[in-house]
């Protein structure tokens, strides 16, 4: 049952989404936006652009996710909707990793499915692309999930959206440069399964470790 | 507390009327001292927000609010209780629309569900509630303390229910300090 819970708080936090359409787009449209700056910036030399859209594309996907992690617990804290799920029989556990799903499914996966756009556009081979989108889909929910920690630990302080990049990013690191490393290999002409294999093992561990630290910080944000 | 029995939980503003409800629900930790809760922990608690969401309908609040605490979340269940707080004619309407009277008794509406004789936990529940929603809510403490719940809850209105239902526990100040 209380899988049920992580599924409703999930599928709630979806649909409030699709009534806010233009908020729920946000991280996509900046992720695009900061991406397709680089270009302009740097010039449009193929080789130059090449070399740095993996380093580009997962510092954007970074910020991205960390655009709306401040809003990931708040609505829900100052309206009660919190309190009343911490106060449900199931264990606020799923309700952290419901919240950390929802998130994904509106930041993370829509940054996936952007991505190989980006990937033409900086003029990256089809294998880079291919392989760039496997490490978004293993890195992409680990940043869900470390955000999740983040947000429900600076619930209700105030500067609580500068706190949770100061928290959050240097967790991030790794995933950032397994990330950006693995399209790296692949153009070197290496395997990216060491790379892959590690990315892998960081969302195993974030899977286990994010959701009982987020419930246990949220419980002590409402308190 | 016992069965049947609604405490009254009264004290000046500060005095920790709110604090030790939330102690009871769960919510806080006493500095000092120990709850005892039959169950583990209070069956409804109620805060000053209403915990709705702008935008949602009232019947989906209510029905995530129903299945947030395994309650009876089916269509007909969740209309009878919003027709208990007399709000049904606003089941589908957005919250965002709604007065903070009417928002009330969508919250409150949620006790409505509720089966068991268990302690509900309230913290103001008359704010901005019309004559009539006062009214309404005093039936559904009436129907609960028969059934043998319980009910701790603060309000700056006197209650309307029979004098030998209601038992006043008064905050003195120094609890604030």
């Amino acid at each position: 049952m209380s899988g049920g819970v992580f599924m409703l708080v999930a599928g709630r936090d979806l649909r409030l989404a699709g009534r806010r359409r233009f908020e729920a787009l946000l991280p996509v449209v900046f992720f695009i936006v900061a991406a397709s700056l680089f270009p302009l910036g740097v010039g449009p030399e193929p080789q130059v652009l090449r070399q740095i859209a993996p380093g580009v594309v997962w510092v954007c996907a970074l910020l991205a996710a960390m655009l709306s992690l401040n809003t990931l617990f708040a609505s829900d804290y100052q309206d009660g909707s919190l309190e009343q799920m911490l106060l449900s029989r199931h264990s606020a556990i799923f309700v952290a990793a419901g919240k950390a799903l929802a998130h994904w499914l509106l930041t993370g996966l829509p940054l996936i499915l952007a991505a190989p756009v980006l990937g033409v556009l900086f003029d990256m081979h089809a294998t880079s692309i291919l392989i760039m989108v496997a490490g978004l889909l293993l890195g992409t929910p680990v940043l869900s999930l470390l955000g999740s920690i983040g947000a429900a630990l600076t619930l209700g302080l105030r500067s609580g959206g500068v706190l949770i990049l100061l928290i959050v990013l240097p967790l991030c690191i790794p995933v950032l440069i397994f990330g950006a490393g693995a399209v790296g290999m692949v153009d070197m002409g290496l395997s990216a399964s060491g790379h892959l294999s590690l990315l892998g093992a960081l969302l195993l561990l974030s899977l286990v470790a994010a959701p009982p630290a987020a419930a246990a910080a949220l419980r002590i944000s409402v308190s | 507390m016992k069965p049947g029995e609604l405490v009254w939980l009264r004290g000046q503003n500060g005095s920790g009327k709110t604090s030790l409800l939330r102690i009871v629900a769960g919510l806080s930790r006493p500095e000092a001292g120990s709850i005892s809760v039959g169950g583990g922990r209070p069956g409804a608690y109620i805060g000053h927000a209403n915990a709705l969401k702008d935008d949602l309908t009232v019947t989906e609040s209510l029905s995530f609010l129903a299945r947030l605490h395994d309650l009876d979340s089916g269509a007909q269940g969740i209309r009878d209780a919003l027709r208990t707080l007399a709000i049904h004619h606003r089941r589908h309407a957005i919250v965002r629309t709604l007065s903070q009277g009417q928002r009330r008794r969508v919250a409150l509406a949620r006790l409505a569900l509720e089966r068991e004789p268990s302690l509900w936990v309230l913290d103001e529940p008359f704010d901005a509630l019309d004559t009539h929603g006062i009214d309404a809510v005093n039936r559904l403490l009436a129907g609960h303390l028969a059934r043998g719940g319980s009910v701790l809850l603060t309000s700056h209105l006197a209650l309307s229910l029979p004098p030998d239902l209601v038992t006043e526990l008064q905050l003195p100040v120094e609890v604030a300090s």
